[in-house]
């Protein structure tokens, strides 16, 4: 848990994002002393009546001042850039084999699911040193997920995927906040993380209820909706098939290419003429409004349970 | 308490000044002076302060206890979004500009009134127009989408008023683009001969720069602030996401205006304070030519560091990278703006008188606040702190550290020459230094709150966060008082205090050499210019060649 003075690190983010902050710390320390230090020695020094030497300074001193200070900031920023911004690239995404669960928010509560279909309210838990990849979508206004001991935080939209990773290091409930102004409650949308060993994990998993899968709801919703009409195998409609499609790279008919990710599905789903796959006619009814997001989580792993690029190479 | 020398009278004729100049009601109401324009925005926005200060009093009593103890949710979450909205446009971005820019400006630039005299004074009418709509949406029940007004809340979720409190600012605006445009044509015709723009002092170029942003960034507000009303109110499909409509697009044209928006607020004070320093340090500006480069590279960046308000929104992560990179840039000009300050202490001949200590507090509370800022242009570090207390303390300390110092430094600077009255300058100073210490108590807590992870627009909180805030609502209680002292000790001035001389502090700016107050044109003579600012003589002194600045005031007339 958190004390009033430190913030326990509790993810390979955590360790990477303390130390750059360590070191914008120690950047505006020495910045602030400068300029403290100046300001009250010349305060001093140069108080009215004192005996202190006065007199004009040559111009080229001031050039030569100007472009020296004006330099080393540049310098000083363009590295702090430099190295923060490698640190954020080399966190972009998840490890393929991370864990995956989704969340759904809603205003004023977090529902995780994970991917054998166990749900939870206000709670996730998770192993430790194992990367869990989070995908995230909201219903109603945007959130923002946050998780201080991570320090993670990635927005939760209405109408779209996001997605944020992280691997835990720690053992133990760490608190998550929403952090985005979402009305009445948004104070009260809070949650824990608890972070088990991986044994602890398969133990609690077992102990949940038995949900559903995500990929077996969306299997029924694959037959329920009529999406196999069209693209199951057997169909004759001329649909694209969906075995292996998740991860590839698409031709769609205008001539992009675009990777049947999460959000590609959930786009062909609910706004089918948006992307149309190359050498197939637009006549796909777009299924928004019937579906809602939970809805297409669940299509989405049902069709990620099809098979992936990576399985086939 | 002044130990700088006090000039004697200028021999002018007796003539009405522009207070006297019509004393009915209706003599103001239809003025186009800009003079007593400026007065009118004074007062105006002097309520507003009020009004938004007392709106995050109940908000800081509440952030006592964790779980609160006189406020509902909804309750809170209105009077911060008010404090927000009132602060940011009906304060801060009409303060200096409107007020002391509308005062100073052309008496610094030696002409006798604004371009557009009676467009000044239209512009005054919208602020007030705009005010009616923000005073008509609290006593209706206030709105609570905080001042950013984020879709798809505004849009489709929230039950209060947003129609009006978008009304409110979307008015207000247009009394910011008209300003602008005034100011602009202002500097650009009617600048005295001589006044080159290497010979402007670096307010105006403030002003200026200002002005532009602006013009060019006012609009998109206007625009976004359109689209919210059109699916509020006529439910057309833009934020949507249902019906194809896109909720960061919101973002996007909100930050478009709202981060240039920062620059309105602060470039305005960098020029208070490099009128302040040079004069109370007897030394010409140090670098003024970078000084004005600076302005200028802030205000055309400024333009370009949008997306560091949306690093965790979901856009494009080579987008973030590229408005970190560039907010890392924007920092250079702001960071030499903080070192000729300093250096142009170097061998001066210091005064604290009140004005001074605004301005010193600036500088350190402008670059404590700048420093922060290089935290959260770091991607890494912005995803942990933003949205937490530690943004609030952030821009608190740019805006009300920096921008409100800075506007309390020009009120004390330019009150003589305001009102032809002197005020108590031991009071002055008091209230200053417990300003500082006030400001500091309650918002450096913040930072390490933000850090450990609370969130912002929080109504409860888990109680480890408690002792920071109860420092932080301690600290906003000095604060409070501090700030209801110069209401005090001004208002006394004004009806006891010392006549002031046309020129208390010896200072070499035009406006300096017309009376105190000023005749309603301004000056008696055009005004010729024959030189540079801040000709102050400190740096000569030691050296033998004395120049009596007072001579200096009356060679331009
Ligand atoms: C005694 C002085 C002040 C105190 C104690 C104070 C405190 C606060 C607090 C607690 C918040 C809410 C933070 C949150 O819940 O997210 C806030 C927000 C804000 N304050 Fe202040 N403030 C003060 C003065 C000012 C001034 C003078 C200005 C501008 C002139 C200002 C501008 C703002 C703005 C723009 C916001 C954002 C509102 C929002 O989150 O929607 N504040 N302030
Ligand atoms: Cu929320």
């Amino acid at each position: 848990m958190n004390t009033i003075f430190t913030l326990p690190e509790a993810s390979t983010q955590a360790a990477r994002v303390d130390g750059i902050f360590a070191v914008l710390v120690v950047v505006s320390a020495l910045t602030l002393a400068l300029v403290f230090g100046l300001l009250v020695t010349f305060a001093i020094r140069y108080r009215r009546g004192s005996e202190a030497k006065r007199g004009r300074l040559p111009e080229i001193v001031n050039r030569e001042f100007e472009v020296s200070w004006t330099a080393a900031t540049l310098f000083l920023f363009a590295f702090l850039f430099w190295w923060a911004a490698s640190a954020d690239v080399g966190a972009l995404t998840a490890p393929s084999n991370a864990l995956e669960v989704h969340v759904l928010a809603k205003q004023w509560m977090w529902k995780t699911q994970h991917s054998n279909g166990a749900r939870e309210i206000n709670e996730l838990h998770v192993p430790i040193g194992r990367p869990v990849r989070l995908v995230m979508t909201s219903q109603d206004v945007i959130h923002s997920f946050f998780v201080p001991a991570f320090r993670i935080k990635q927005d939760v939209l209405p109408g779209r995927n996001t997605e944020t990773w992280f691997k835990a290091t720690k053992l133990g409930v760490f608190p998550l906040f929403c952090a985005e102004y979402c009305g009445t409650d948004h104070s009260a949308m809070r949650g824990r993380v608890t972070v088990m060993s991986e044994d602890d994990y398969t133990r609690w998993l077992s102990r949940q209820p038995e949900g559903d899968d995500l990929a077996h709801l969306g299997a029924k919703l694959f037959v329920s909706q009529g999406c196999s009409g069209c693209h199951a195998g057997s169909s004759s409609v001329h649909a694209p098939k969906l075995d292996g499609l998740y991860g590839r790279t698409v031709q769609l008919s205008d001539g992009r290419q675009v990777k049947a990710d999460d959000a590609y599905i959930r786009d062909s789903i609910l706004q089918p003429k948006r992307d149309v796959v190359a050498g197939f006619e637009p006549i796909m009814p777009s299924f928004a409004g019937l579906l809602d997001d939970g809805d297409v989580q669940s299509l989405t792993a049902y069709i990620r349970s099809l098979g992936q690029e990576q399985d086939h190479e | 308490m002044s130990d700088v020398v006090l000039a004697g009278e200028l021999p002018f004729p007796q003539r009405p000044d522009y207070l006297a100049a019509g004393s009915t009601l209706r003599s103001w109401l239809t003025t186009t002076d800009h003079k007593r324009i400026a007065i009118l925005y004074a007062v105006t926005i002097t309520v507003f302060f009020f009004m938004g200060g007392a709106a995050i009093t109940a908000v800081r009593l509440e952030l006592f206890v964790p779980n609160g103890w006189f406020l509902t949710s909804d309750t809170y979450n209105r009077l911060f979004s008010f404090h927000g909205i009132i602060m940011v446009w009906f304060f801060l971005v009409p303060s200096i500009p409107n007020t002391f820019g509308n005062f100073l400006m052309p008496l610094m630039i030696g002409a006798p009134d604004v371009a557009f005299p009676r467009l000044n004074l239209f512009s005054w009418y919208l602020t007030l127009v705009g005010g009616a709509f923000a005073v008509y949406t609290l006593i209706a029940g206030g709105v609570d989408t905080g001042w950013t007004f984020y879709t798809p809340f505004s849009t489709m979720f929230s039950n209060t008023h947003v129609l009006t409190a978008a009304a409110a600012v979307f008015v207000v605006g247009f009394a910011s683009i008209a300003t602008g445009v005034n100011f602009i044509a202002t500097t650009h015709m009617l600048r005295a001969p001589g006044m080159t723009w290497f010979r402007l002092p670096l307010f105006v170029w403030s002003i200026y720069a200002t002005s532009i942003v602006m013009v060019l960034s006012t609009p998109v507000l206007a625009i976004s602030l359109m689209l919210v009303i059109a699916e509020r109110w006529l439910g057309l499909p833009i934020f949507d996401p249902t019906r194809g409509g896109d909720p960061i697009l919101f973002q996007h044209l909100f930050w478009f205006y709202s981060h240039p928006a920062v620059y309105i607020m602060v470039l305005p004070a960098m020029g208070v304070v490099s009128e302040i320093i040079p004069c109370f340090a007897r030394r010409r500006l140090f670098g003024y030519d970078f000084m004005v480069y600076a302005i200028i590279a802030i205000a055309g960046i400024g333009f370009f560091v949008w997306g560091h308000h949306m690093f965790v929104s979901g856009q494009s992560p080579y987008a973030s990278l590229i408005f970190s990179f560039l907010s890392f840039v924007i920092a250079v000009p702001s960071a030499i703006k903080v070192f000729n300050w300093t250096a142009s202490l170097y061998r001066g001949q210091i005064s604290f008188n009140s004005p001074m200590l605004y301005a010193l507090g600036f500088v350190g509370l402008f670059t404590t606040g700048g420093l922060s800022g290089l935290f959260l242009a770091s991607i890494p570090v912005d995803v942990h702190v933003t949205d937490t207390y530690f943004v609030v303390a952030h821009f608190h300390y740019i805006m009300v550290g920096g921008s409100v110092s800075a506007f309390f430094g020009a009120l004390h600077f330019w009150w003589p020459k305001i009102t032809g009255k002197m005020y108590p300058e031991s009071w002055a100073q008091f209230a200053a230094i417990t300003m500082y210490f006030g400001f500091n108590m309650t918002f450096l807590p913040q930072f390490f709150a933000g850090y450990l992870g609370m969130p912002r627009r929080y109504h409860t909180y888990p109680a480890e966060f408690q002792l920071y805030n109860v420092m932080s609502s301690a600290g906003a209680a000095v604060l409070a008082a501090a700030y209801l002292l110069p209401l005090m000790y001004l208002t006394w001035s004004l009806l006891h205090g010392k006549r002031a001389p046309s020129n208390p502090w010896s200072a070499t700016g035009l406006e300096w050499t017309t009376s105190s107050p000023p005749p309603p044109n301004n000056f008696d003579m055009q005004p010729l210019v024959d030189r540079g600012p801040y000709q102050y003589h400190a740096e000569r002194e030691s050296a033998g060649t004395d120049a009596p600045e007072v001579q200096n005031a009356r060679s331009l007339r």
